[in-house]
């Protein structure tokens, strides 16, 4: 399996390159990409000084342009395609489909990834878009459990993309806009979600109050550990159920209504994974630190590597997971909709 | 412009379903879209009952169409969306791109809300694969609309969602469960609790989404009614209202007047008002955060934001 790690910036694709990375995604510095933030991405020569020192060490360079371009936007997301296929990447990352359809027709050669941000979920929606636009490479959005995984790379001919570690969305990628109806940006149009511009955080005789756009997403007694107010980690509460004998089992307090701030690790299943077929392993977080890179590329290395050596006698060492909690969102990690139970 | 009634999002008794549909066959919608949009678990009806409502509205001068399901995942939801899209009568809305595949070059669909369709590019490919319908994602604005309009194919109708909660998120988790502290695959069909999906608040105990299972809506209400005749000079073929568990039939027939020209569209909230319980927002038709509410005075447009009233 291939391990394809994140980059928002120069030092940080050199960290992911140095410590095994087999491929580097990055972004150009703009809205054309899911990781919008300040500060972060690539432009054009930075962008093929990253190319050059990735082949040199013989490492790919994927370049993710997966927000969905309104008329206004066409333009300019065209010549970051052109742009893109122009300094050598060896795959555009794409989720709109006009972007896809423009792609074949001006760059036929060019290798393409359907981005998790393309929200395919299942056989059918992969075949389209293999069939529509020559995909190469989905990556999965990460709704879905092993089981269903494995059935998809059964029934599929292109390569399957999952991500192993990071940040989880607990929606849908590519059908979410809480963001949006909440700040008016999300990761489709705006490549933000919840972004930090719309933050607020705010001392109270309570304790500390995080807010997006005035809406409260949480609150922090003193001493507790406070996260980013991404909408769908927030505390809320739910009101009474008229359904007396059903209400005694809701929460009557704020509760982590959709997901609670914790890190999808995929180290546990990774023999099963690459049983499965799973082509890649992708780690999230183009917006972290080269620190963080290099860490988590390191320890996800040493444990690919590990259990293609002996995947029967595969188990995540201790080392490598202490590693990666100390770089994850929140304090526990997770296996997200791989694992059953937590759907 | 015609009015249109989306598929039921929640989880209501068959009998209800059932009824409630009698009742559609007489009110002033044109089109109607039928089936289990959210939860492949939500059985009250098989696909024989959904396709007999469907006879029995187009008996009655509707057009049916079928709407699949949005998240698609397991095997078993695709042998439900291939029976439905192999269906050779009615009309298919398709809400993922899965069904999309299966309808292209073999039959004339509807492009769903859920399917993304951002830009004139994306429009021209779904006019291709044979969409003869396609609905605005609702986070997209009145300046978007606007210009896929003038890009837009010949033939391609266009649709608004106009009016409802908005679905604005799917999941692999049953959020209503994760509530009742239940797993997912031991629902007890919790769901079917809340008529119009279950109230979320912020820890200042104001409403913010409303959770339906696997899907998360807005909990302000989409209006658009104001809206109407900007939408008719947009050349906006289609107006949708979503179904809530009491006053649909008082919304649509509010919004059929207004089409008609009996209703002033101004004087149209006030009548909506006792069907919003939980404030009314506009907010994405002016490219801004949907919850925002703008009332459009002259030029200036005066919104207030759950914030508090401010200008823009």
């Amino acid at each position: 399996m291939e391990l394809v790690c994140p980059a928002g910036t120069l030092p940080a694709l050199k960290a992911a390159v140095d410590n095994g990375a087999d491929a580097v995604y990055i972004g150009f510095r703009d809205g054309t990409n899911a990781r919008n933030f300040p500060g972060l991405n690539f432009d054009e020569a930075e962008a093929r000084q990253g190319i050059e020192y990735a082949h040199r060490a013989g490492r790919m360079v994927f370049l993710a342009i997966n927000t969905y371009p309104s008329p206004a936007q066409w333009d300019k997301w065209c010549a970051a395609v052109d742009q893109a296929a122009g300094v050598g990447v060896d795959a555009l990352i794409l989720a709109d489909p006009g972007l896809m359809h423009y792609c074949t027709q001006k760059h036929p050669r060019q290798r393409l990834h359907l981005s998790v941000q393309g929200s395919a979920t299942n056989a059918e929606a992969i075949a389209f878009y293999a069939r529509q636009f020559g995909v190469r490479r989905v990556v999965l959005p990460r709704v879905l459990s092993l089981a269903q995984v494995r059935a998809i790379i059964k029934r599929v001919n292109v390569e399957i993309e999952v991500f192993g570690f990071g940040s989880l969305c607990v929606m849908a990628e590519g059908r979410c806009t809480l963001s949006s109806y909440v700040t008016g940006e999300s990761p489709n149009m705006s490549g933000v979600c919840s972004p930090a511009k719309a933050v607020r955080w705010e001392e109270t005789p309570t304790g500390r109050q995080s807010r997006l756009n005035g809406v409260l997403v949480d609150s922090y007694g003193p001493g507790e550990a406070a996260g980013y107010p991404t909408l769908c980690k927030g505390r809320f509460a739910v009101q009474q159920n008229t359904n007396a004998a059903h209400d005694a089992e809701l929460p009557h307090k704020p509760y982590y209504a959709l997901e609670e701030p914790a890190s999808l690790n995929v180290l546990d299943i990774l023999p099963q994974l690459m049983e499965a077929g799973v082509v890649a392993i992708k780690v999230e977080g183009r917006q972290r630190s080269p620190a963080y890179v290099a860490q988590v590329t390191r320890a996800l290395r040493a444990a690919l590597d590990a259990c293609a050596r002996d995947p029967q006698n595969y188990k995540p060492r201790g080392d490598w997971l202490a590693a990666l909690d100390k770089v994850a969102e929140g304090v526990t990690h997770t296996l997200g909709a791989y694992h059953r139970p937590w759907q | 412009m015609k009015l249109s009634l989306g598929p039921i999002l929640y989880f209501w008794p068959r009998d209800t379903v059932l009824d409630f549909y009698r009742r559609v066959a007489d009110a002033p919608v044109d089109i109607v879209y039928l089936g289990e949009a959210v939860c492949s678990k939500r059985r009250a009806l098989r696909p024989e009952d959904w396709i007999q409502i469907a006879e029995e509205l187009e008996a009655a001068g509707k057009e049916a169409v079928l709407s699949t399901m949005t998240l698609i995942e397991a095997e078993s939801e695709l042998g439900v969306m291939r029976r439905i899209s192999e269906n050779a009568r009615f009309t298919v809305e398709a809400n993922d791109m899965g069904a999309i595949n299966m309808l292209a070059g073999r039959a004339r669909f509807v492009a769903g809300p859920n399917i993304n369709t951002y830009n004139a590019g994306t429009l021209a490919m779904l006019a291709a694969a044979g969409a003869r319908r396609w609905v605005l994602p609702v986070e997209l604005d009145r300046n978007t609309l606007r210009a896929l309009q003038a890009a837009r194919p010949a033939g391609l109708e266009t649709e608004v969602f106009a009016f409802g909660r908005l679905p604005l998120a799917f999941s692999a988790r049953c959020f209503t469960a994760r509530a009742h502290n239940l797993p997912k695959d031991e629902c007890g069909f919790r769901c079917g609790d809340y008529a119009d999906g279950m109230l979320l608040s912020s820890q200042e105990d104001k409403p913010f989404l409303v959770l339906n299972g696997i899907q998360t809506q807005s909990a302000e209400t989409y209006n658009l009614v104001a809206e109407l005749p900007e939408m008719k000079d947009l050349a906006v073929d289609v107006a949708r209202i979503s179904p809530q568990s009491s006053g649909t039939f008082e919304i649509i027939n509010t919004f059929h007047a207004v089409i008609d020209g009996t209703l002033e569209p101004a004087a149209a909230p006030t009548r909506l008002a006792p069907h919003i319980p939980y404030g009314a927002c506009n907010g994405h038709w002016y490219g801004q955060a949907g919850m925002n509410w703008i009332r459009e005075v002259g030029a200036e447009a005066v919104f207030s934001a759950m914030g508090g009233l401010k200008r823009g």
